[in-house]
């Protein structure tokens, strides 16, 4: 058996990378995401891969699309405020179907905010930081192993659909170290971009088959609506491949949804979370199971596209549902939305750099279980 | 042993996240589960600066500290933001803080002193803690202990960090208990 290992989830993260056939890195440093560019620096070289330290992030996101068009499984990683100037690029990496992921370390915002301070601020943003109808893929990870996991499937997904996806952290656990033992070679599947079978009427947006520069078809890439070809096009023609690329990832919702679902079943107040959220949640589900109380735990791991499906029926049944995230108030509005006013929803968040304990989570669920809500 | 909680405080630039990463290490080749977390200030240098270690032989799903056992300050400032009599143990360094006489659970230590005089440098005064903390609460197997300092500290400074984990041994064996 393989010894258990001492690892910092960035440093899992970086790992994961180079395990999912990522050779191309382009970052700009910043706390608490800068471990995993550190790692990469020192690694990626050593498997033929490249990393290179940009002036800002907004050449960070642009080198990583390049990078994918060249043919490589392209990464990037920051927090908040380079998330933000990365925003317009991410827009042009779902318009174009490149390929890559971008990892958000989340930390305190709004702006410089508290930098060394974990926040889950940035949902929102994931989803909708860049302008326009687009699809993406927001996924998030509780445990240092799971940092490993979610980074090789951020791949395997991006490569498959042609899609930026983005793999939400935070300083937390990007800073956390565990005793853990990492996946073998072989271990996970590893997911490569699917290539055209013949180059000669070969159409680059017509489907996820993918040819980079220089692998012989004719690729014209563009930011502006366009046709199967590449060429810009405009209503009708443009309306029909924004639906195709909308409808991609949107049809596959449930395919898409990773969770884990516990206690469920006989649950009068659930609750929903994710991150390292979850984390305080399992210690207060176990708290308030001994106390006899019927609480069940739904733990998201995709949080967009949002499983409307699965929300739906892991909450037909309950009273209350809860969703302790470290914001103001985000994918609440989503488990709202598909509550319906069934069920009272509430939120429970921290804004002071702190994580949320299990205590907390506890007593809310006991005080507006007891108040027979 | 369930689970030990331990806070290891101080200012940036004391070593106290690379103390919690080396106790981590040793208590995970001693067979049980571990989480070391980190908390510091956005200054380069001075700021605040904690390492949170959790060791147990269960399942660590909440990954902080929510009642040390054992605190470790090498600061004042340190001290007071995070020592409550509910500890069981509290380790500070003699020099560096100034302690309420009456409390029952502190040792004061001149570890930043051990380590300058009879090591020779005083960065190595984390692991002059460690040490006395380990003789302390016998948290992990010095073998481990050992084994995690040459792991985790460059070669230049490794034989001083192997004495400094002595020299805090020591400390912890000879100094009576302050009352």
């Amino acid at each position: 058996m393989r010894e258990q290992e001492l690892v910092q989830g960035n440093e899992a993260c970086a790992r994961g990378a180079i395990y999912a056939g990522c050779r191309f890195f382009a970052g700009y440093p910043i706390t608490p995401s800068s471990e995993i560019m550190e790692y990469l620096a020192r690694e990626l070289p050593k498997v033929g891969g490249v990393c290179l330290q940009m002036e800002d992030e907004i050449a960070s996101i642009s080198a990583v699309i390049g990078a994918s068009w060249g043919g490589a499984k392209a990464m990037t990683a920051t927090s908040g405020p380079g998330f933000s100037l990365m925003q317009e690029s991410i827009g042009y990496a779902a318009i174009t179907e490149t390929p890559c992921v971008i990892v958000d370390a989340q930390r305190g915002g709004p702006s410089t905010g508290q930098p060394t301070k974990v926040s889950q601020g940035d949902v929102m943003q994931a989803r909708w930081g860049t302008h326009g109808d687009h699809p993406i893929i927001v996924l998030t990870a509780s445990w240092v192993r799971e940092v490993f996991e979610m980074t090789v499937h951020a791949f395997n997904l991006a490569e498959k659909y042609r899609v930026p996806v983005i793999l939400l952290l935070d300083e937390v656990l990007a800073h956390l170290r565990e005793n853990v033992i990492l996946p073998e070679p072989g271990e996970l599947e590893v997911i490569s971009r699917r290539h055209p079978d013949r180059l000669e009427d070969f159409r680059p947006f017509a489907d996820e088959t993918f040819c980079a520069f220089g692998e012989g078809g004719r690729v014209m890439v563009t930011g502006m609506s366009h046709d199967e070809l590449g060429f810009p096009a405009q209503g009708k023609k443009a309306a029909e491949q924004l639906q195709r690329i909308l409808m991609k990832i949107e049809s596959r919702t449930e395919e898409l949804a990773l969770y884990g679902a516990h206690f469920l079943d006989d649950a009068d107040a659930v609750i929903i979370s994710y991150g390292i959220t979850s984390r305080a949640v399992e210690e207060a589900v176990r708290l308030l199971r001994a106390d006899g109380l019927a609480v069940g735990w739904l733990d998201l791991k995709t949080l967009w596209p949002f499983p409307d499906k699965l929300v739906r029926s892991c909450t037909e049944h309950a009273h209350y549902v809860l969703v302790p995230e470290l914001n103001w108030g985000q994918l609440v509005r989503e488990v709202e939305r598909v509550v319906g006013g069934r069920a009272p929803v509430e939120h429970l968040g921290r804004l002071d750099g702190y994580l949320i304990t299990p205590e907390e989570i506890a007593r809310r669920v006991q005080d507006r279980v007891q108040c027979g809500a | 042993m369930a689970t030990k909680q331990i806070q290891l405080t101080g200012a940036g630039g004391q070593g106290l996240v690379l103390a919690g990463i080396i106790l981590a290490e040793a208590a995970m080749r001693d067979g049980k589960n571990v989480a070391v977390a980190q908390s510091y200030g956005p200054e380069a240098r001075l700021g605040a600066s904690k390492a949170e270690v959790i060791i147990s032989t269960e399942k660590i799903a909440y990954p902080q500290v929510t009642q040390p056992d054992i605190l470790l300050c090498l600061s004042q400032d340190a001290f007071d933001k995070y020592f409550s009599d509910a500890q069981v143990l509290v380790v500070v360094d003699a020099t560096q803080v100034q302690a309420p006489a009456e409390s029952r659970n502190i040792y004061k230590l001149p570890l930043v002193r051990a380590a300058a005089e009879q090591v020779g440098n005083r960065l190595v005064a984390n692991v002059v803690a460690l040490g006395a903390l380990n003789a302390l609460a016998e948290l992990v197997s010095w073998e481990g202990l050992r084994a995690s300092v040459e792991r985790r500290t460059p070669q230049k400074y490794r034989e001083q960090n192997l004495r400094a984990l002595e020299v805090g041994r020591h400390l912890a064996h000879t100094q009576t208990k302050e009352v």
